[in-house]
Protein backbone atom coordinates (compact mmCIF):
# COMPACT_ATOMS: atom_id res chain seq x y z
CA UNK A 1 0.00 0.00 0.00
CA UNK A 2 1.53 3.22 -1.08
CA UNK A 3 -0.74 5.67 1.17
CA UNK A 4 -0.75 5.18 5.19
CA UNK A 5 -2.72 7.06 6.79
CA UNK A 6 -1.02 8.79 9.77
CA UNK A 7 1.45 10.22 6.79
CA UNK A 8 -2.00 11.74 4.80
CA UNK A 9 -3.13 13.17 8.78
CA UNK A 10 0.20 14.84 8.92
CA UNK A 11 -0.05 15.86 5.57
CA UNK A 12 -3.27 18.21 5.82
CA UNK A 13 -2.10 18.81 9.57
CA UNK A 14 1.18 20.44 7.84
CA UNK A 15 -0.80 22.46 5.39
CA UNK A 16 -3.31 23.85 7.24
CA UNK A 17 -0.77 24.96 9.98
CA UNK A 18 1.02 26.31 7.43
CA UNK A 19 -2.28 28.39 5.69
CA UNK A 20 -2.84 29.44 9.44
CA UNK A 21 0.18 31.47 9.45
CA UNK A 22 0.17 32.20 5.47
CA UNK A 23 -2.63 35.03 6.65
CA UNK A 24 -2.97 37.30 9.50
CA UNK A 25 -5.07 34.72 11.13
CA UNK A 26 -2.36 33.28 13.49
CA UNK A 27 -0.89 36.38 14.46
CA UNK A 28 -4.04 38.47 15.21
CA UNK A 29 -5.12 35.51 17.27
CA UNK A 30 -1.86 35.35 18.99
CA UNK A 31 -1.29 39.04 19.53
CA UNK A 32 -5.05 39.31 21.04
CA UNK A 33 -4.68 35.79 23.02
CA UNK A 34 -1.87 37.64 24.69
CA UNK A 35 -3.14 40.99 25.54
CA UNK A 36 -6.67 39.71 26.81
CA UNK A 37 -4.57 37.12 28.84
CA UNK A 38 -2.89 40.02 30.59
CA UNK A 39 -6.08 42.04 31.03
CA UNK A 40 -7.58 39.13 32.40
CA UNK A 41 -4.67 37.83 34.57
CA UNK A 42 -3.59 41.44 35.67
CA UNK A 43 -5.76 43.58 35.64
CA UNK A 44 -9.00 42.24 36.65
CA UNK A 45 -7.56 38.60 38.10
CA UNK A 46 -5.58 40.79 40.28
CA UNK A 47 -2.34 38.89 40.39
CA UNK A 48 -0.34 40.89 42.32
CA UNK A 49 -2.84 41.80 44.70
CA UNK A 50 -3.40 38.41 45.69
CA UNK A 51 0.26 38.33 47.07
CA UNK A 52 0.31 34.34 46.02
CA UNK A 53 2.69 33.09 44.06
CA UNK A 54 0.50 30.70 41.48
CA UNK A 55 -0.92 31.08 38.49
CA UNK A 56 -4.99 30.42 39.25
CA UNK A 57 -5.91 34.05 38.24
CA UNK A 58 -4.64 33.30 34.63
CA UNK A 59 -6.38 29.85 34.36
CA UNK A 60 -9.59 30.88 35.98
CA UNK A 61 -10.24 33.09 33.36
CA UNK A 62 -9.83 31.18 30.15
CA UNK A 63 -12.99 29.16 29.73
CA UNK A 64 -14.50 32.73 28.96
CA UNK A 65 -12.02 33.96 26.74
CA UNK A 66 -11.73 30.59 24.72
CA UNK A 67 -15.57 31.37 24.42
CA UNK A 68 -14.81 33.93 22.21
CA UNK A 69 -11.16 33.74 20.64
CA UNK A 70 -11.48 29.80 20.15
CA UNK A 71 -14.38 29.74 17.79
CA UNK A 72 -12.97 32.34 15.64
CA UNK A 73 -10.38 29.54 14.52
CA UNK A 74 -12.54 26.93 13.88
CA UNK A 75 -15.10 28.81 12.48
CA UNK A 76 -13.70 28.63 8.93
CA UNK A 77 -12.54 24.80 9.53
CA UNK A 78 -14.83 23.60 7.46
CA UNK A 79 -16.70 26.36 6.02
CA UNK A 80 -14.11 27.49 3.76
CA UNK A 81 -13.34 24.18 2.69
CA UNK A 82 -17.65 24.24 1.19
CA UNK A 83 -17.65 27.81 0.08
CA UNK A 84 -14.61 27.96 -1.89
CA UNK A 85 -15.23 24.23 -3.16
CA UNK A 86 -12.08 22.78 -2.13
CA UNK A 87 -14.10 20.15 0.16
CA UNK A 88 -14.57 18.64 -3.27
CA UNK A 89 -10.76 18.82 -3.61
CA UNK A 90 -9.99 17.71 -0.27
CA UNK A 91 -12.35 14.83 0.02
CA UNK A 92 -11.54 12.77 -3.59
CA UNK A 93 -7.87 12.35 -2.96
CA UNK A 94 -6.88 9.74 -2.04
CA UNK A 95 -7.41 10.56 1.76
CA UNK A 96 -9.88 9.15 4.72
CA UNK A 97 -12.56 11.49 5.63
CA UNK A 98 -11.10 11.08 9.32
CA UNK A 99 -7.50 11.84 8.42
CA UNK A 100 -9.34 15.07 6.81
CA UNK A 101 -11.00 15.56 10.27
CA UNK A 102 -7.94 15.00 12.51
CA UNK A 103 -6.05 16.81 10.40
CA UNK A 104 -7.44 20.54 10.42
CA UNK A 105 -8.60 19.82 13.93
CA UNK A 106 -5.13 19.18 14.84
CA UNK A 107 -3.87 22.59 13.33
CA UNK A 108 -6.20 24.54 15.07
CA UNK A 109 -5.43 22.68 17.95
CA UNK A 110 -1.68 23.18 17.64
CA UNK A 111 -2.06 27.11 17.09
CA UNK A 112 -4.27 27.44 20.38
CA UNK A 113 -1.54 25.48 21.97
CA UNK A 114 1.37 28.00 20.67
CA UNK A 115 -0.52 30.84 21.24
CA UNK A 116 -0.70 29.17 25.29
CA UNK A 117 2.77 28.73 25.09
CA UNK A 118 3.49 31.86 23.93
CA UNK A 119 1.88 33.52 27.67
CA UNK A 120 5.61 32.33 29.10
CA UNK A 121 6.46 35.66 30.44
CA UNK A 122 3.60 35.51 33.02
CA UNK A 123 4.64 32.16 34.00
CA UNK A 124 7.92 33.86 34.44
CA UNK A 125 6.55 36.92 36.70
CA UNK A 126 5.44 34.61 38.96
CA UNK A 127 8.71 32.58 38.82
CA UNK A 128 10.33 36.07 39.33
CA UNK A 129 8.63 37.43 42.01
CA UNK A 130 7.76 34.04 44.35
CA UNK A 131 8.54 30.48 44.63
CA UNK A 132 4.99 28.85 42.80
CA UNK A 133 4.80 25.10 42.37
CA UNK A 134 5.68 24.77 38.59
CA UNK A 135 4.82 21.13 38.19
CA UNK A 136 0.84 22.30 38.74
CA UNK A 137 1.45 25.10 36.28
CA UNK A 138 2.50 22.53 33.92
CA UNK A 139 -0.12 20.60 34.32
CA UNK A 140 -3.01 23.87 34.70
CA UNK A 141 -0.90 24.71 31.24
CA UNK A 142 -2.27 20.80 29.99
CA UNK A 143 -5.69 21.01 31.20
CA UNK A 144 -6.28 24.36 29.53
CA UNK A 145 -5.02 23.42 26.35
CA UNK A 146 -7.07 19.67 26.16
CA UNK A 147 -10.30 22.45 27.06
CA UNK A 148 -9.39 24.39 24.20
CA UNK A 149 -9.36 21.40 22.45
CA UNK A 150 -13.00 21.03 23.38
CA UNK A 151 -14.29 24.06 22.14
CA UNK A 152 -12.35 23.78 18.60
CA UNK A 153 -13.99 19.84 18.62
CA UNK A 154 -17.23 21.96 18.85
CA UNK A 155 -16.75 24.30 16.14
CA UNK A 156 -15.51 22.03 13.57
CA UNK A 157 -18.75 20.57 14.17
CA UNK A 158 -20.43 23.59 13.52
CA UNK A 159 -18.37 24.82 11.02
CA UNK A 160 -19.09 21.42 8.90
CA UNK A 161 -22.97 22.62 9.09
CA UNK A 162 -23.00 25.56 7.50
CA UNK A 163 -20.50 27.25 4.51
CA UNK A 164 -21.36 30.76 6.46
CA UNK A 165 -18.35 30.65 8.81
CA UNK A 166 -20.16 33.68 10.99
CA UNK A 167 -22.98 30.97 11.35
CA UNK A 168 -20.42 28.67 12.33
CA UNK A 169 -18.76 31.62 14.61
CA UNK A 170 -22.43 31.99 16.91
CA UNK A 171 -23.52 28.24 16.64
CA UNK A 172 -20.25 27.62 18.53
CA UNK A 173 -20.15 30.68 20.92
CA UNK A 174 -23.95 29.52 21.95
CA UNK A 175 -22.75 25.68 22.14
CA UNK A 176 -20.15 26.20 24.27
CA UNK A 177 -21.28 28.73 26.48
CA UNK A 178 -24.04 26.16 27.52
CA UNK A 179 -21.23 23.51 28.45
CA UNK A 180 -19.17 26.54 30.23
CA UNK A 181 -22.41 27.72 32.30
CA UNK A 182 -23.39 23.64 32.69
CA UNK A 183 -21.25 23.75 35.24
CA UNK A 184 -22.01 27.20 37.11
CA UNK A 185 -23.85 28.23 39.82
CA UNK A 186 -25.78 30.05 37.94
CA UNK A 187 -27.06 27.48 36.17
CA UNK A 188 -27.51 24.70 39.06
CA UNK A 189 -28.88 27.16 41.23
CA UNK A 190 -31.68 27.62 38.94
CA UNK A 191 -33.14 24.01 39.44
CA UNK A 192 -35.89 23.00 41.45
CA UNK A 193 -35.37 21.75 44.83
CA UNK A 194 -37.61 18.88 44.24
CA UNK A 195 -35.22 17.51 41.31
CA UNK A 196 -33.07 14.57 42.53
CA UNK A 197 -29.74 15.16 43.20
CA UNK A 198 -28.39 12.72 40.88
CA UNK A 199 -29.81 14.52 38.05
CA UNK A 200 -28.07 18.29 38.93
CA UNK A 201 -24.77 15.92 39.59
CA UNK A 202 -25.06 14.17 35.85
CA UNK A 203 -25.93 17.99 34.27
CA UNK A 204 -23.00 19.83 36.22
CA UNK A 205 -20.64 16.69 35.63
CA UNK A 206 -21.08 17.65 31.99
CA UNK A 207 -19.72 21.06 32.20
CA UNK A 208 -16.76 22.64 31.37
CA UNK A 209 -16.27 24.25 34.49
CA UNK A 210 -16.83 21.67 36.85
CA UNK A 211 -13.85 20.01 35.31
CA UNK A 212 -11.79 22.89 34.57
CA UNK A 213 -11.99 24.52 38.08
CA UNK A 214 -10.03 22.18 39.82
CA UNK A 215 -7.49 22.04 36.38
CA UNK A 216 -7.36 26.07 37.26
CA UNK A 217 -6.35 25.03 40.94
CA UNK A 218 -3.60 22.96 39.73
CA UNK A 219 -5.01 19.73 40.68
CA UNK A 220 -4.67 17.34 37.37
CA UNK A 221 -7.28 14.45 37.88
CA UNK A 222 -7.08 11.98 34.66
CA UNK A 223 -10.70 11.66 34.68
CA UNK A 224 -11.27 15.97 33.65
CA UNK A 225 -8.85 14.99 30.89
CA UNK A 226 -10.38 12.07 30.12
CA UNK A 227 -13.60 13.98 29.96
CA UNK A 228 -12.38 16.45 27.88
CA UNK A 229 -10.75 13.62 25.63
CA UNK A 230 -14.26 11.99 24.69
CA UNK A 231 -15.47 15.37 24.53
CA UNK A 232 -13.59 16.23 21.67
CA UNK A 233 -13.43 12.57 19.97
CA UNK A 234 -17.14 12.78 20.40
CA UNK A 235 -17.20 15.87 18.75
CA UNK A 236 -14.98 15.08 15.92
CA UNK A 237 -17.14 11.75 15.27
CA UNK A 238 -19.94 14.05 15.07
CA UNK A 239 -17.77 16.30 12.45
CA UNK A 240 -17.37 13.55 9.87
CA UNK A 241 -20.81 12.76 10.28
CA UNK A 242 -22.72 15.97 9.90
CA UNK A 243 -19.87 16.68 6.59
CA UNK A 244 -21.02 13.19 4.96
CA UNK A 245 -24.33 14.29 5.29
CA UNK A 246 -23.82 17.58 4.33
CA UNK A 247 -21.17 16.73 0.91
CA UNK A 248 -24.68 17.41 -1.81
CA UNK A 249 -25.57 20.54 -1.02
CA UNK B 1 -12.24 0.90 -18.07
CA UNK B 2 -14.77 2.91 -15.88
CA UNK B 3 -18.04 0.48 -15.22
CA UNK B 4 -21.06 2.02 -14.10
CA UNK B 5 -24.31 0.34 -13.48
CA UNK B 6 -27.13 1.49 -12.71
CA UNK B 7 -26.16 4.57 -11.17
CA UNK B 8 -29.02 6.68 -9.56
CA UNK B 9 -28.55 9.64 -7.12
CA UNK B 10 -31.55 11.69 -5.89
CA UNK B 11 -31.55 14.67 -3.72
CA UNK B 12 -34.48 15.15 -1.22
CA UNK B 13 -37.12 14.53 -4.19
CA UNK B 14 -35.79 15.06 -7.80
CA UNK B 15 -33.77 12.31 -9.56
CA UNK B 16 -30.55 13.75 -10.35
CA UNK B 17 -29.38 10.99 -11.72
CA UNK B 18 -31.80 7.79 -13.00
CA UNK B 19 -29.98 4.69 -13.86
CA UNK B 20 -27.26 5.45 -15.76
CA UNK B 21 -25.04 2.91 -17.17
CA UNK B 22 -22.21 3.09 -19.55
CA UNK B 23 -18.75 2.14 -20.20
CA UNK B 24 -15.38 4.10 -20.64
CA UNK B 25 -12.49 2.09 -22.14
CA UNK B 26 -8.60 2.97 -22.16
CA UNK B 27 -7.75 5.89 -24.90
CA UNK B 28 -11.14 6.77 -25.52
CA UNK B 29 -12.06 10.43 -24.92
CA UNK B 30 -15.70 11.02 -23.72
CA UNK B 31 -17.11 14.14 -23.74
CA UNK B 32 -19.87 14.45 -21.44
CA UNK B 33 -22.91 16.70 -22.84
CA UNK B 34 -26.05 17.35 -21.29
CA UNK B 35 -28.23 21.03 -20.74
CA UNK B 36 -27.57 22.33 -17.02
CA UNK B 37 -29.16 20.53 -14.65
CA UNK B 38 -29.08 17.27 -16.33
CA UNK B 39 -27.11 15.66 -14.10
CA UNK B 40 -23.34 16.01 -15.39
CA UNK B 41 -21.74 17.52 -12.59
CA UNK B 42 -23.20 14.75 -9.90
CA UNK B 43 -22.22 11.93 -12.49
CA UNK B 44 -18.71 13.33 -12.03
CA UNK B 45 -19.15 13.91 -8.68
CA UNK B 46 -20.12 10.47 -8.06
CA UNK B 47 -17.02 8.63 -10.34
CA UNK B 48 -14.97 10.27 -8.38
CA UNK B 49 -16.18 9.57 -4.84
CA UNK B 50 -16.96 12.92 -4.01
CA UNK B 51 -20.76 11.88 -3.46
CA UNK B 52 -21.98 8.37 -2.77
CA UNK B 53 -25.08 7.10 -5.36
CA UNK B 54 -28.14 6.15 -3.82
CA UNK B 55 -28.37 2.95 -5.90
CA UNK B 56 -26.06 1.84 -8.85
CA UNK B 57 -22.03 1.65 -8.39
CA UNK B 58 -18.88 2.69 -10.26
CA UNK B 59 -15.86 0.79 -10.32
CA UNK B 60 -12.30 2.24 -11.51
CA UNK B 61 -10.43 -0.91 -13.10
CA UNK B 62 -12.59 -3.28 -11.32
CA UNK B 63 -12.02 -0.76 -7.55
CA UNK B 64 -15.61 0.00 -6.35
CA UNK B 65 -15.68 3.62 -5.66
CA UNK B 66 -17.92 3.22 -2.34
CA UNK B 67 -16.13 -0.32 -0.96
CA UNK B 68 -12.80 0.85 -2.10
CA UNK B 69 -12.74 4.49 -2.14
CA UNK B 70 -8.77 4.65 -1.48
CA UNK B 71 -7.82 2.81 -4.50
CA UNK B 72 -10.02 3.94 -6.94
CA UNK B 73 -9.58 7.60 -6.05
CA UNK B 74 -5.40 6.70 -6.22
CA UNK B 75 -6.34 6.20 -9.97
CA UNK B 76 -8.64 9.26 -10.79
CA UNK B 77 -7.47 13.18 -11.65
CA UNK B 78 -10.08 15.44 -10.74
CA UNK B 79 -10.90 18.98 -11.92
CA UNK B 80 -13.77 19.97 -9.90
CA UNK B 81 -15.93 22.58 -11.44
CA UNK B 82 -14.44 25.87 -11.11
CA UNK B 83 -11.29 24.44 -10.66
CA UNK B 84 -10.81 24.73 -6.74
CA UNK B 85 -7.25 24.98 -4.92
CA UNK B 86 -6.23 26.26 -1.73
CA UNK B 87 -5.76 30.16 -2.33
CA UNK B 88 -3.33 31.30 0.32
CA UNK B 89 -0.96 29.00 -1.35
CA UNK B 90 1.66 29.30 -3.77
CA UNK B 91 1.07 27.54 -6.58
CA UNK B 92 4.58 25.37 -5.94
CA UNK B 93 3.60 25.01 -2.44
CA UNK B 94 -0.39 23.36 -3.80
CA UNK B 95 1.84 21.33 -6.02
CA UNK B 96 3.66 19.96 -3.20
CA UNK B 97 0.92 19.16 -0.92
CA UNK B 98 -1.25 17.03 -3.95
CA UNK B 99 2.21 15.94 -5.07
CA UNK B 100 2.89 14.53 -0.87
CA UNK B 101 -1.01 13.38 -0.72
CA UNK B 102 -0.48 11.40 -3.39
CA UNK B 103 2.72 9.60 -2.36
CA UNK B 104 5.54 11.07 -3.99
CA UNK B 105 8.72 11.94 -2.08
CA UNK B 106 11.95 13.93 -2.74
CA UNK B 107 13.36 14.26 -6.01
CA UNK B 108 10.30 12.14 -7.28
CA UNK B 109 7.83 14.52 -6.42
CA UNK B 110 10.05 17.78 -7.61
CA UNK B 111 10.51 16.28 -10.86
CA UNK B 112 6.89 15.32 -11.70
CA UNK B 113 6.56 18.59 -10.67
CA UNK B 114 8.44 20.36 -12.53
CA UNK B 115 7.22 18.40 -15.41
CA UNK B 116 3.50 19.44 -15.01
CA UNK B 117 4.37 22.71 -14.37
CA UNK B 118 5.87 22.92 -17.87
CA UNK B 119 3.09 20.84 -19.74
CA UNK B 120 0.79 23.57 -18.87
CA UNK B 121 2.94 26.35 -18.53
CA UNK B 122 2.78 27.79 -14.95
CA UNK B 123 6.90 28.09 -14.19
CA UNK B 124 6.07 32.03 -14.65
CA UNK B 125 3.67 31.76 -11.44
CA UNK B 126 4.99 29.14 -9.30
CA UNK B 127 5.86 31.20 -6.46
CA UNK B 128 2.56 33.35 -6.50
CA UNK B 129 -0.36 32.88 -4.13
CA UNK B 130 -3.38 30.88 -6.26
CA UNK B 131 -5.60 33.60 -5.53
CA UNK B 132 -3.99 36.66 -7.15
CA UNK B 133 -4.10 34.88 -10.10
CA UNK B 134 -6.23 35.00 -13.25
CA UNK B 135 -8.70 32.65 -14.21
CA UNK B 136 -6.91 31.28 -16.59
CA UNK B 137 -3.99 30.02 -14.60
CA UNK B 138 -6.05 29.05 -11.81
CA UNK B 139 -7.80 26.86 -14.12
CA UNK B 140 -4.42 25.39 -15.40
CA UNK B 141 -3.26 24.83 -11.62
CA UNK B 142 -6.66 22.56 -11.00
CA UNK B 143 -5.30 20.52 -14.12
CA UNK B 144 -1.55 20.36 -13.01
CA UNK B 145 -2.74 18.94 -9.60
CA UNK B 146 -5.51 16.40 -11.83
CA UNK B 147 -2.59 15.21 -14.20
CA UNK B 148 0.14 15.23 -11.40
CA UNK B 149 0.19 11.61 -10.56
CA UNK B 150 -0.24 10.47 -14.40
CA UNK B 151 -3.38 8.88 -13.75
CA UNK B 152 -4.87 6.37 -15.54
CA UNK B 153 -8.32 7.83 -15.41
CA UNK B 154 -8.94 11.83 -15.58
CA UNK B 155 -12.04 13.11 -15.01
CA UNK B 156 -12.44 16.73 -16.00
CA UNK B 157 -15.85 18.97 -15.29
CA UNK B 158 -15.58 21.62 -17.60
CA UNK B 159 -11.90 22.39 -17.87
CA UNK B 160 -12.44 25.10 -20.82
CA UNK B 161 -15.43 27.38 -18.74
CA UNK B 162 -14.20 31.17 -18.58
CA UNK B 163 -11.17 30.39 -20.63
CA UNK B 164 -10.07 32.76 -23.69
CA UNK B 165 -9.99 31.18 -27.71
CA UNK B 166 -6.51 30.82 -26.82
CA UNK B 167 -6.34 29.10 -23.55
CA UNK B 168 -9.27 27.23 -24.80
CA UNK B 169 -7.15 25.72 -27.67
CA UNK B 170 -4.20 24.92 -25.36
CA UNK B 171 -5.89 22.81 -23.06
CA UNK B 172 -7.95 20.85 -25.65
CA UNK B 173 -4.62 20.42 -26.97
CA UNK B 174 -3.28 19.28 -23.60
CA UNK B 175 -6.04 16.69 -23.33
CA UNK B 176 -5.65 15.41 -26.48
CA UNK B 177 -1.82 14.70 -25.75
CA UNK B 178 -2.64 12.82 -22.36
CA UNK B 179 -5.66 10.88 -23.89
CA UNK B 180 -3.44 8.06 -25.24
CA UNK B 181 -3.61 5.05 -23.21
CA UNK B 182 -6.15 6.78 -20.51
CA UNK B 183 -9.32 7.44 -20.26
CA UNK B 184 -10.84 10.96 -19.97
CA UNK B 185 -14.05 12.17 -19.39
CA UNK B 186 -14.81 15.83 -19.99
CA UNK B 187 -18.00 17.58 -19.35
CA UNK B 188 -19.00 20.41 -21.17
CA UNK B 189 -21.46 22.54 -22.94
CA UNK B 190 -19.42 24.14 -25.65
CA UNK B 191 -20.27 21.39 -28.18
CA UNK B 192 -17.30 22.62 -30.67
CA UNK B 193 -15.38 20.90 -27.99
CA UNK B 194 -16.69 17.14 -28.27
CA UNK B 195 -15.93 17.45 -31.83
CA UNK B 196 -12.74 19.04 -31.33
CA UNK B 197 -11.12 16.74 -28.77
CA UNK B 198 -13.70 13.81 -27.99
CA UNK B 199 -13.47 10.19 -29.33
CA UNK B 200 -17.19 9.43 -28.05
CA UNK B 201 -20.37 11.83 -27.02
CA UNK B 202 -22.70 10.98 -24.15
CA UNK B 203 -25.41 13.40 -24.19
CA UNK B 204 -27.46 13.22 -20.95
CA UNK B 205 -30.82 14.75 -19.77
CA UNK B 206 -32.75 15.06 -16.62
CA UNK B 207 -30.65 12.12 -15.33
CA UNK B 208 -30.38 9.78 -18.97
CA UNK B 209 -28.70 8.93 -21.65
CA UNK B 210 -30.47 10.24 -24.12
CA UNK B 211 -27.60 9.60 -27.55
CA UNK B 212 -24.35 7.97 -26.82
CA UNK B 213 -22.01 7.06 -30.03
CA UNK B 214 -19.26 8.74 -31.54
CA UNK B 215 -18.85 12.83 -32.76
CA UNK B 216 -19.49 11.34 -36.67
CA UNK B 217 -22.21 9.30 -35.44
CA UNK B 218 -24.47 11.81 -33.63
CA UNK B 219 -24.21 14.61 -36.03
CA UNK B 220 -25.42 12.01 -38.63
CA UNK B 221 -28.55 12.23 -36.70
CA UNK B 222 -28.84 15.34 -37.69
CA UNK B 223 -32.00 16.44 -39.64
CA UNK B 224 -29.47 18.45 -41.46
CA UNK B 225 -26.57 15.53 -41.77
CA UNK B 226 -26.42 15.52 -45.95
CA UNK B 227 -28.44 18.68 -46.63
CA UNK B 228 -27.94 21.02 -49.39
CA UNK B 229 -28.09 24.78 -48.78
CA UNK B 230 -28.83 26.87 -51.80
CA UNK B 231 -29.85 30.30 -52.74
CA UNK B 232 -31.51 31.12 -55.69
CA UNK B 233 -30.91 34.28 -57.63
CA UNK B 234 -34.71 34.07 -59.37
CA UNK B 235 -37.75 32.56 -59.26
CA UNK B 236 -38.13 29.05 -58.96
CA UNK B 237 -40.95 26.89 -57.02
CA UNK B 238 -38.47 24.32 -55.43
CA UNK B 239 -40.73 22.15 -53.57
CA UNK B 240 -42.53 21.28 -56.85
CA UNK B 241 -39.24 20.80 -58.86
CA UNK B 242 -37.78 18.40 -56.12
CA UNK B 243 -40.86 16.52 -56.26
CA UNK B 244 -40.37 12.66 -56.41
CA UNK B 245 -36.42 13.08 -56.21
CA UNK B 246 -35.37 10.21 -54.79
CA UNK B 247 -33.96 10.46 -51.22
CA UNK B 248 -35.25 14.04 -50.69
CA UNK B 249 -37.12 14.64 -47.57
CA UNK B 250 -38.04 17.85 -48.16
CA UNK B 251 -37.68 21.87 -48.68
CA UNK B 252 -37.33 24.55 -45.91
CA UNK B 253 -36.95 27.86 -46.45
CA UNK B 254 -34.66 30.43 -44.72
CA UNK B 255 -36.41 32.46 -42.30
CA UNK B 256 -34.43 35.35 -42.58
CA UNK B 257 -33.77 34.63 -46.27
CA UNK B 258 -36.40 34.25 -48.44
CA UNK B 259 -34.04 33.28 -51.53
CA UNK B 260 -32.08 30.64 -49.21
CA UNK B 261 -33.52 27.08 -49.21
CA UNK B 262 -32.53 23.95 -47.33
CA UNK B 263 -33.12 20.72 -49.16
CA UNK B 264 -33.13 18.00 -46.39
CA UNK B 265 -32.01 14.34 -47.20
CA UNK B 266 -33.55 11.46 -45.82
CA UNK B 267 -30.63 9.87 -45.09
CA UNK B 268 -27.97 9.98 -48.27
CA UNK B 269 -25.60 12.33 -49.88
CA UNK B 270 -27.75 13.59 -51.98
CA UNK B 271 -25.43 16.56 -53.42
CA UNK B 272 -24.26 15.12 -56.40
CA UNK B 273 -28.20 14.39 -57.22
CA UNK B 274 -29.01 17.87 -56.55
CA UNK B 275 -26.32 19.43 -58.49
CA UNK B 276 -26.76 17.60 -61.95
CA UNK B 277 -30.66 18.73 -61.40
CA UNK B 278 -29.58 22.17 -61.31
CA UNK B 279 -27.65 22.07 -64.22
CA UNK B 280 -30.09 20.15 -66.25
CA UNK B 281 -32.90 22.59 -65.74
CA UNK B 282 -31.18 25.22 -65.54
CA UNK B 283 -32.00 26.29 -61.96
CA UNK B 284 -31.09 30.28 -60.60
CA UNK B 285 -28.47 29.52 -58.54
CA UNK B 286 -26.36 31.92 -56.65
CA UNK B 287 -24.64 30.42 -54.14
CA UNK B 288 -24.75 25.88 -53.45
CA UNK B 289 -23.53 24.03 -50.68
CA UNK B 290 -23.36 20.51 -48.86
CA UNK B 291 -24.47 20.97 -44.98
CA UNK B 292 -22.78 18.27 -42.39
CA UNK B 293 -24.52 17.65 -39.59
CA UNK B 294 -24.34 19.51 -36.33
CA UNK B 295 -24.32 18.02 -33.06
CA UNK B 296 -26.28 21.08 -32.10
CA UNK B 297 -28.94 20.04 -33.98
CA UNK B 298 -28.69 16.61 -32.40
CA UNK B 299 -28.12 17.82 -29.27
CA UNK B 300 -31.48 20.56 -29.09
CA UNK B 301 -33.70 17.30 -30.83
CA UNK B 302 -32.20 14.84 -27.91
CA UNK B 303 -32.69 17.12 -25.55
CA UNK B 304 -35.74 18.52 -26.22
CA UNK B 305 -38.06 16.37 -23.96
CA UNK B 306 -38.21 18.34 -20.78
CA UNK B 307 -38.96 21.78 -22.77
CA UNK B 308 -38.84 25.37 -22.70
CA UNK B 309 -34.73 24.87 -22.54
Amino acid sequence: MQYFSMQNLGIIFRRELKSYFATPLAYVFIVIFLIANGIFTFDLGGLYARGQADLMPFFSFHPWLYLFMVPAIAMALWADERKTGTIELLLTLPVKLSDAVFGKFLAAWTLTGIALLLTFPIWITVNYLGDPDNGVIVASYLGSWFMAGAYLAVGSCMSACTRNSVIAFIMTVSICFLFVIMGSPILLNAFPDWLPQAIVDTFAALGFLTHFDSIAKGVLDIRDLLYFSVFMAAWLLASGIVIEIKKAN
Amino acid sequence: MIKIRNLTRNFDQVVAVDDLSFEVREGEVLGFLGPNGAGKSTTMKIITGFLSPSAGSVAIDGYDIVSQPLRAKALIGYLPEGAPCYGDMTTLEFLRFIARIRGFRGAEAEQRIADVMRDVALESVALQTIETLSKGFKRRVGLAQAILHDPKVLILDEPTDGLDPNQKNQVRELIRNLAKDKIVVVSTHILEEVTAVCTRAIIIDEGRIVADGTPAELEARSRYHHAVDLRLAGELDLAAELNGVDDVAGVEQDRSDSASFTILSGGKPIFARISELAQQRQWPVDEFHVRRGQLEDVFRTVTAGAGGR
